[in-house]
C-alpha cells in the first residue's frame, strides 16, 4: 500500500484525466487492481469508486485478480484464428482447467487472451511472461507447460 | 564502442538542420556520412527487433551475436532497427563491412549466427538464407547477391512512409537528421505561416489513412479556423484492429518521421500540445517514442521557442488502456479525459470542440508519417503519386495464408491481385485463393472476382468494401468463410462500448444466429432448430438496421463481413444451415465421427469420453456411433489410441 500511495503521490490535483495513467501505473507496480486500491484512488481523485471501478471495467487492460506465477498470453488475432489459436486455447483450458481469465488452483498459472500483437507472419502465437513462443501447435504447446511444470517441480 | 561517432552532437545537430546543404563544410559533410552510414569504419550488424523479430527470437540471436564478437574479438557495431516489412523471414540480420555493401538475411535465429557471421567476415554470402543487398553507389556490391529493389516484393512496391524502416536506426536522432530529417519541419516554421501549411497539405490532396478518407487539409484548416486560447493535435496510434500493424511497425522503425509529422501538423493548427495516445500493448514502440521524444527535446527541435521562431511545441504519449473502440474520434478524446472510452455524436466535430473541448485535430500515424514529404517535396510532387483524386501510397499489411506476410506501401490505385499475387507472393503451400478480408473485423471480404478492384476509397466502395486502415487477411480453400465472420462478430460483440441498443444487442444476436449455424442442433425438435433455419433471414435484416441506427462506425459496420460474405458466399451459409457441411472442413462441430470397426478393439475408452453419451458397444467389440446424438465435439477422435475414428 506505502507503494501505491508513492504512484498516487506522482500525480497530484484531482484532475480526471489522471485516472487511466493512475491505474496502469499501479497495475504494472501490483499486478492488478484490487478493491482496496479502487477506493484509495477515488479518494484521491475526488471520483465515487463506483466511477473508478466502472472506467477499468471498460478497458481490457486492467486486471482485478493476482495473475498466477506464470502468465500465459495467447494471440487471438485474424491471423491466429485462421492458423488455429482455438485448439491451443481450449487445450491449455483442458491441461490447467482454467478459463480466460482465470488463475489455476495451485496459483501457477493464469490465462489472457489477446486480441493481436501484431506478430501476424509468426502466428499462432502465445507468451508465457514475456517470453515470445511462435508458430505454436498442439505438440509445442504441451511441450512448453510441461516445461514450467517441470521448473516449478525443481 | 564507436568513439568517433558520440561525442554531444545534439548541438552539432541544431546547426546542421538549419544549414542547406551547399552551405556545408568538408568537416560537416564527413560527419554526416559516418551518421548516415554510407561510410563506416568498422563492421556494422543490424538486427531487426521489432515486436514480431522479438517474438521470433530477435533478442536470443542479439545475444549470439554479441557473444560471437567478445570470443572472436571482432570490433563491429550492433544497431537494433525497426523491421524491413517481410514479417515471416524474421528475425532479419544485416551487416555492412566498410566498403561494401549491407547484405540481409533472414530467419537467422540463434543458432545460424556463428555460421553466418563467419561466411560474412570470410568475404563470402551464404546463399541459403540471403535476402538481398542494398544499392549504394559509395558502395562496393557484393558479386552474385540480388538486390533489394530488384526482387518482386521491392520492385511493385513504392516505399514513401517505409523508405527508411528497417535501414536507420530508430534511437538515433542524428542518422534521421544525416538521411535529411527535421529539414521539412525547419522549413515549415521559417518558411510558411500557419495557414500556408493547411494550404500545401490540401492541396496534396492527402486523406485521412485510418479509414474515413477525409481530406487531412480540410481537417486542419476547420481547426485553424476555429479561435480558441488552445488547440490540440492528437496522434491516433490505438491500432487495434486485429491484423493491422502497420502504425507500430512505423513507430517501432522509424519514430522521428512520425514525430516529425506530429511536429508539422501541430504547427499548421496552431496547436502548442500534442498527443500521442498509443496502445498500451505496444511496449516496443512506446519505448523508442520516449527515447526520440527526448532526443529531439535535447536537439532543441520541441520544447519552448523552437529555433527562435517563437512557437512552442510538447508532446505527451498517453497509453490507451485497450479499447477497439477508443479508435474512433470522439471516443479516444473521452478516454483522454479520463472517461470510459464512449463514442458521442457528432457535430460538434472534434476540429471545433473537441479534447477538453478545445478544438482538436486527430490523424492517424501513417497520415501524419506522409506530412514531412509533402512539405520537403511539395504538393505537386505528392500528387504525382497514385490516381485522381486518391493520391500518395498506402500502407497494407497482409497476413494470414499469404506466402508472404508483412507491410507493403504501394500507390494508391494498385489492384488488389497485384499486392497480393505479384508483391506476396500469391499463396502458402500453393492453395487456391478463396477471399480477403479489408478493413479489419468491421470490413469487408472480397471474393476472387473483385481481384482487380483497384485500391482507392471510391472503387472500394462501389463494390461495398472499405478501406479502412489497411490490414490485409488472405484466405485460401481452407479457411470457412462462416468460422471467419463468426470470429469478427465475436470480436465486434466484445469491443462494443454498450451505449447504444443496435450496436450491444445487434453483435450479440449476430455472434448468436452465426454460432447456432457453425454446430449442429441438439435435437430436431427444439427452438434452435428453428432459428437456425431463420438464420440467413435474420443476419440479413439485422445487419440492414445496425447499418442504419447505430451511433458511431463501429455499430455502423460491425455487420460489413456478414453483408459482403452473404452476397458472395451465400452457398457457404446455406451448406452450414441445410446440409450440415463445412467444406473448409473448419468448424469442427458440424463434423460427425463414425468408427471404423476393423481398428476398434472395444477399449470403451471413447464411451467413457463422449459427453453427449452417443456412443454404445460392448468391452472387446467395436463401438458404434449413434449420428443423431453425436454433437461432433471430437473427444473421442483425441482419444482414440488406435485411430479407429474418422469423421466426414
Amino acid at each position: 500500500m506505502e507503494k501505491i500511495k508513492q504512484i498516487l503521490d506522482q500525480y497530484p490535483g484531482m484532475s480526471r484525466d489522471n485516472l487511466i495513467p493512475i491505474l496502469q501505473d499501479i497495475q504494472d507496480n501490483n499486478g492488478y487492481i484490487s478493491e482496496d486500491i479502487v477506493n484509495l484512488i477515488s479518494r484521491h481523485l475526488g471520483l465515487a469508486s463506483s466511477k473508478v471501478y466502472g472506467l477499468a471495467t471498460f478497458y481490457n487492460q486492467f486486471r482485478f485478480i493476482s495473475p498466477g506465477k506464470y502468465h500465459i498470453q495467447v494471440c487471438n488475432g485474424t491471423s491466429c484464428h485462421m492458423k488455429g489459436c482455438d485448439i491451443l486455447l481450449k487445450e491449455i483450458r483442458r491441461l490447467l482447467s482454467i478459463e480466460d481469465g482465470e488463475v489455476s488452483r495451485d496459483g501457477l498459472f493464469s490465462l489472457e487472451v489477446l486480441s493481436c500483437i501484431g506478430a501476424c507472419g509468426q502466428s499462432p502465437v502465445m507468451s508465457i511472461n514475456g517470453e515470445y513462443y511462435n508458430n505454436v501447435n498442439k505438440k509445442r504447446l504441451i511441450e512448453i507447460i510441461n516445461f514450467y511444470k517441470e521448473l516449478e517441480k525443481t | 564502442m564507436p568513439a568517433e561517432r558520440e561525442p554531444d552532437i545534439t548541438e552539432f545537430l541544431r546547426e546542421v538542420v538549419q544549414l542547406d546543404p551547399v552551405e556545408y563544410s568538408r568537416d560537416l559533410k564527413n560527419t554526416l556520412e559516418l551518421l548516415s552510414r554510407d561510410r563506416v569504419t568498422q563492421a556494422l550488424i543490424l538486427l531487426s527487433s521489432g515486436t514480431a523479430a522479438i517474438v521470433a527470437g530477435a533478442e536470443r540471436t542479439l545475444q549470439a551475436v554479441t557473444d560471437y564478437l567478445i570470443d572472436r574479438n571482432i570490433r563491429a557495431e550492433i544497431i537494433r532497427t525497426g523491421c524491413l516489412g517481410i514479417c515471416n523471414l524474421e528475425p532479419v540480420l544485416s551487416v555492412q563491412l566498410p566498403g561494401r555493401s549491407r547484405v540481409s538475411f533472414g530467419n537467422i535465429t540463434q543458432e545460424k549466427v556463428t555460421p553466418l557471421l563467419d561466411d560474412v567476415f570470410h568475404n563470402s554470402i551464404p546463399d541459403d538464407s540471403i535476402i538481398g543487398q542494398y544499392r549504394n553507389p559509395k558502395h562496393d556490391a557484393w558479386f552474385d547477391v540480388p538486390f533489394i529493389e530488384d526482387l518482386p516484393f521491392f520492385k511493385n512496391q513504392e516505399r514513401i512512409v517505409l523508405r527508411d524502416n528497417g535501414i536507420i536506426d530508430p534511437s538515433s536522432i542524428g542518422e534521421y537528421i544525416a538521411r535529411g530529417g527535421y529539414r521539412s519541419f525547419i522549413k515549415a516554421i521559417r518558411k510558411y505561416t500557419y495557414e500556408e501549411i493547411c494550404d500545401i497539405v490540401e492541396k496534396s490532396g492527402l486523406r485521412g489513412r485510418s479509414g474515413s478518407g477525409y481530406l487531412t487539409g480540410k481537417k486542419w484548416k476547420a481547426a485553424y479556423h476555429t479561435s480558441a486560447d488552445q488547440k490540440y493535435l492528437i496522434c491516433n496510434a490505438e491500432e487495434s484492429d486485429p491484423g493491422a500493424f502497420m502504425d507500430r511497425t512505423v513507430l517501432e522503425g522509424n519514430p522521428h518521421l512520425v514525430i516529425e509529422g506530429i511536429a508539422i501538423a501541430s504547427y499548421g493548427i496552431g496547436a502548442t500540445k500534442a498527443f500521442i495516445y498509443i496502445r498500451s500493448e505496444y511496449i516496443e514502440a512506446i519505448k523508442r517514442l520516449e527515447n526520440a521524444i527526448k532526443s529531439a527535446q535535447e536537439a532543441g527541435i520541441l520544447g519552448h521557442n523552437i529555433f527562435s521562431s517563437g512557437y512552442n511545441l510538447d508532446i505527451v504519449i498517453k497509453k490507451g488502456p485497450g479499447a477497439f473502440v477508443c479508435g474512433e474520434e470522439t471516443a479516444l478524446i473521452n478516454s483522454l479525459e479520463g472517461k470510459r472510452g464512449m463514442p458521442q455524436t457528432k457535430p460538434p466535430y472534434p476540429a471545433i470542440q473537441g479534447l477538453f473541448k478545445k478544438p482538436t485535430v486527430i490523424n492517424n500515424v501513417e497520415t501524419l508519417s506522409n506530412i514531412p514529404f509533402i512539405i520537403n517535396k511539395g504538393y505537386k510532387w505528392f500528387s504525382e503519386t497514385g490516381i485522381e483524386g486518391n493520391y500518395g501510397s498506402k500502407i497494407f499489411s497482409i497476413s494470414g495464408k499469404a506466402k508472404i506476410t508483412g507491410l507493403i506501401e504501394v500507390p494508391m490505385g494498385t489492384t488488389l491481385r497485384s499486392i497480393i499475387f505479384d508483391i506476396a507472393g500469391g499463396m502458402e503451400n500453393n492453395k487456391e485463393f478463396k477471399a480477403v478480408q479489408l478493413g479489419g473485423p468491421s470490413g469487408c471480404i472480397i471474393p476472387s472476382g473483385y481481384l482487380d478492384t483497384k485500391v482507392s476509397f471510391e472503387a472500394l466502395t462501389e463494390i461495398g468494401a472499405v478501406l479502412g486502415s489497411g490490414g490485409m487477411i488472405v484466405m485460401d480453400e481452407d479457411t470457412c468463410i462462416v468460422d471467419m465472420v463468426k470470429y469478427y462478430m465475436d470480436f465486434m460483440q466484445k469491443q462494443s462500448c454498450g451505449k447504444c441498443i443496435p450496436c450491444r444487442e445487434g453483435t450479440r444476436r449476430m455472434s448468436e444466429i452465426l454460432e447456432n449455424i457453425s454446430r449442429k442442433p441438439v435435437d430436431e425438435n427444439s427452438h434452435t432448430t428453428l432459428e437456425r433455419f431463420k438464420g440467413v433471414m435474420q443476419l440479413e435484416s439485422l445487419a440492414s438496421v445496425m447499418k442504419d441506427t447505430s451511433l458511431c462506425g463501429l455499430g455502423k459496420t460491425a455487420a460489413n463481413p456478414v453483408i459482403s460474405s452473404l452476397k458472395h458466399f451465400r452457398e457457404e451459409y446455406e451448406e452450414h444451415i441445410f446440409d450440415r457441411y463445412c467444406r473448409a472442413n473448419v468448424c469442427t462441430e458440424l463434423r460427425t465421427y463414425y468408427i471404423n470397426v476393423e481398428l476398434c478393439t472395444g477399449c470403451s475408452m471413447c464411451a467413457k469420453k463422449c459427453p453427449a453419451d452417443a456412443i454404445f458397444g460392448t468391452p472387446r467389440h467395436p463401438y458404434f456411433i449413434v449420428e443423431d446424438k453425436c454433437t461432433g465435439c471430437g473427444l473421442c477422435f483425441e482419444v482414440c489410441k488406435f485411430s479407429a475414428i474418422f469423421y466426414k
